[in-house]
């Protein structure tokens, strides 16, 4: 069995399906973070991705291009930001409670659509791959990192791209302050609502691009909750990753090499029940939780927490 | 521009049934620090809040140097040249200092971050006016103190030239009062203007040049520093001569009541903050324990109150260990405790007055029989309560959250002194309180020592440790120092504070 898992081609298969996989956790996941660094649990996620992945697949079908597929997507991933906002920042709900409403609200809604629109699953042709010229053809390397669609290039540069602004932009010096101290950052003259709108409203985004990434370039088809519980690993990969972008790269890619693995396992017919196989990743999950949550440090402590001025 | 006048002209603000500032006029110029006296709730905070455009004011004008001033936010009040450092700090824990400063500000670099121009200009400012502070260490990790200088900076960096300090010693120590006063000395010779907002009568005695009284939302006097004392400053501010220094008979001294042996308690971070602790105190005596914060005396008391575990020693009341006994059965030995944090052990908030003040004999004849409450007991019971001790509430039914800081500690008295104790635990009893409350508190533990009670006062006050004690034991890093006379010199109180034995530290003394 070991034999089987450590021949090379099995290995690259494992490493390169690993990083595509990780691509929609990566983009949720840091959409995430810049809202609960600000202060906003974003629960609904995985509703998000649900009607994004919807839309991308739909366009996708019926006009065959890929970059309105894609503006689509992260447009209805924005507005349900936005609704997202409106709920949690505006009208000050409860946001683990709101949060559970928009992911059902995006499940039943993706489902009504593509029943009223597609009606049975149909395969799409997924967003081809991007060869790096030279760099694909490398040995081991080029076939992991260089032959992946644009879609795994896009989430992996969002990682750096993400440190950079939360660390050395003015405006993730105010998103920080938001989510620990709004009051501060009040009484400094900055709007603590209209950075929680914007910071929402693009993890709406960013799960819209999750959920394309999903339903165009990654699965290419879709279906009844095509995301089963993706949307929730990404919240939970947030805090796995203590709110700093590398480290949720990290849990992303260890959670999706996990379950690249499992596929394979189950590919190539390994004695081990296939129900068991598929829950490694999420029994991985909660122990690098337990573990993660020794070690939080940089949490936002205003997080879930309204914010009210005070008389 | 820099500030030369501010004034208030006829500034009134009406809250929902309450005047809570009544045509006040008040002005402050550059150069001079003017202090902003009045109790709790006079509206000293209100019209600070109006000046600094949290609040608008129902009718009334703000002039800056001699023009019409229209602020709407505090951002408004901030661009023209004024700044407030609130009593709750305004600053992000897990921020840097310069992270602080910086936050909120354009940067000279568009949307990047432009921390080391920043980090210049802290450092500037700091060696302008002895705000010394290290500009890249957490702000969470500084000393209160310091943190206040980072407020400070944050005002100046902004081009602040009134700074509005509300309440600003509440939360310092002594020592640091002292550098504060230097600090504040220097703004003032540097040409700002400083409104100080205090209700203690020796801090504005010893640092401002004019005072302005404020009683119930009105002017009641204007003085220069120089021509007043603190006496006609106490009788202005609450209507009526004040008692501060008390002729207590002398000490009816009893037997021991509590008796504390080797005893050794950690603190939250599982550090030991007191050590080796012994100590004894006789019925009909007060034993005030001065200290810098922080020197063990908050686990102290709660080690005795049974609230923390002793990891070592022994304490007796009337001779019975109540070591690591429960709090309920401390408590039956006779222990009353008043609590340090008055909000969270001292009472329930969201209860009631009469909730409050049944907390421990809610359970026992004659206010339940048989697990039931007798509402009718209750109700007596706790009107006679409010009434002999004054608490002023609109009702027995009033949440305990919406009284004022000196009318709950008289509640939690009421409640703990009923129950005729043999030993009274005061931590910390007047903080916050106005200087009517404190008078009444003060009053009444002095009522306990000629009752026979022994008295454990903890106090950082030292004016109030040496008014009321018998015997002063200093702690220091969770040991104590020495324990001396009430009329010791205040040079040598404050050497022992800070761990250095006096001469006349001597036990046998006393």
């Amino acid at each position: 069995m070991l034999e089987q898992l450590l021949a090379p081609a099995v290995i690259i298969g494992v490493l390169a399906s690993g990083i595509q996989l990780a691509t929609p956790y990566l983009y949720a996941s840091i959409g995430e973070m810049f809202s609960q660094v600000s202060g906003v649990l974003n629960l609904g996620l995985e509703g998000v991705m649900l009607v994004a992945a919807f839309a991308a697949y739909y366009i996708t079908w019926t006009t065959g291009n890929y970059y309105y597929a894609l503006a689509i997507a992260t447009l209805v991933g924005g507005l349900m930001g936005l609704l997202t906002a409106f709920i949690s920042v505006t009208l000050k709900a409860e946001q683990g409670i709101s949060g559970i409403g928009i992911y059902l609200f995006g499940l039943g809604l993706s489902d009504l659509l593509f029943l009223v629109m597609v009606g049975t699953p149909k395969a799409i042709d997924g967003v081809p791959r991007l060869e790096i010229p030279g760099l694909s053809d490398l040995p081991v390397l080029g076939p992991v990192l260089f032959s992946q669609n644009l879609l795994v290039y896009g989430a992996f540069a969002c990682v750096p791209l993400a440190w950079f602004i939360l660390n050395k932009t003015t405006l993730g010096l105010k998103i920080r302050a938001v989510g620990q101290t709004p009051e501060a950052a009040d009484s400094l003259g900055i709007s603590v609502s209209q950075v929680r709108y914007i910071t929402v409203t693009l993890a709406g985004a960013m799960a819209g691009i999750a959920g394309a990434s999903l339903s165009i370039a990654l699965l290419n088809i879709f279906q009844q909750n095509l995301t089963s519980g993706l949307g929730f690993i990404a919240v939970a990969l947030v805090y796995f990753g203590g709110w700093r972008p590398f480290r949720i790269m990290a849990g992303a890619l260890l959670f999706s090499m996990v379950n690249a693995l499992q596929l394979w396992i189950q590919t190539l017919g390994i004695g081990l029940p296939s129900d068991i196989a598929g829950m490694l990743p999420y029994v991985l999950t909660i122990v690098a939780l337990i573990f993660a949550a020794r070690q939080i440090v940089t949490q936002p402590t205003a997080l879930t927490k309204p914010f009210e001025r005070g008389e | 521009m820099p500030i030369e006048t501010v004034e208030l002209r006829n500034v009134s603000k009406r809250f929902p049934g309450v005047l809570a500032n009544d045509q006040v006029n008040f002005d402050v110029h550059a150069g001079e620090i003017h202090a902003l006296l009045g109790e709790n709730g006079a509206g000293k905070s209100t019209l600070m809040k109006i000046l600094y455009a949290m609040y608008r004011p129902t009718e009334g004008e703000i002039f800056i140097n001699g023009k019409l001033a229209e602020l709407r936010s505090p951002a408004d009040a901030l661009a023209n040249g004024i700044g407030m450092i609130h009593q709750h700090f305004q600053l992000v824990p897990g921020f840097t200092v310069v992270e602080n400063v910086a936050l909120g500000l354009k940067s000279s670099r568009g949307p990047l971050t432009d921390l080391d121009v920043v980090t210049k200009r802290v450092q500037e400012l700091a060696t302008q006016y002895g705000l010394s502070v290290e500009p890249n260490a957490l702000v969470w990790q500084l000393a209160v103190g310091q943190q206040q200088r980072v407020e400070i900076i944050k005002a100046l960096y902004r081009d602040a030239s009134l700074l509005i300090l509300d309440e600003p010693t509440a939360v310092l120590t002594p020592q640091e009062v002292k550098e504060f006063f230097d600090i504040l000395r220097r703004l003032r010779d540097a040409g700002n203007a400083l409104i100080f907002i205090s209700h203690k009568l020796y801090e504005v005695m010893a640092i401002s040049d004019r005072v302005t009284v404020l009683r119930d939302g009105r002017v009641v006097g204007r003085v220069k520093t120089a021509d007043t004392n603190q006496k006609e400053l106490a009788r202005m501010m609450v209507g009526r001569d004040v008692i501060t220094r008390w002729d207590k008979p002398p000490a009816q001294q009893g037997p021991v009541v509590l008796k504390i042996e080797h005893l050794s308690a950690a603190n939250d971070k599982g550090i030991t903050a007191v050590r080796d602790f012994s100590l004894e105190v006789r019925a009909g005596e007060i034993l005030g324990i001065a200290g810098v914060s922080g020197n063990g005396q908050r686990e102290l008391a709660e080690a005795i109150a049974g609230m923390r575990r002793a990891t070592a020693g022994t304490i007796w009341v009337d001779n019975q260990n109540v070591t690591n006994q429960s709090p309920a059965q401390v408590s039956a030995s006779g222990v009353a405790f008043v609590p340090e944090e008055r909000m969270t052990m001292g009472v329930v908030r969201e209860f009631t007055v009469a909730e409050n003040a049944i907390l421990e004999t809610h359970a026992y004849p004659p206010l339940a029989n048989r697990g039931v409450f007798d509402f009718g007991q209750i109700n007596d019971h706790c009107t006679r309560l409010v009434r002999e001790y004054d608490v002023k509430t609109p009702s027995l039914d009033t949440p305990v959250k919406s009284l004022s800081g000196g009318n709950i500690q008289k509640l939690i008295l009421a409640r703990e002194l009923d129950r005729a104790p043999r030993l009274l635990l005061a931590a910390q009893p007047t903080r916050g309180v106005d200087i009517g409350a404190t008078e009444y508190i003060h009053k009444r533990l002095i009522e306990q020592r000629a009752n026979g009670t022994a008295v454990l006062l903890i106090s950082e006050d030292l004016e109030e440790v040496r008014a009321l004690s018998d015997r002063i034991a200093v702690m220091y890093e969770g040991q104590i120092v020495g324990i001396v006379s009430p009329d010791s010199k205040m040079e040598d109180l404050g050497l022992m504070m800070a761990g250095i034995k006096g001469n006349d530290a001597n036990p046998s003394t006393c």
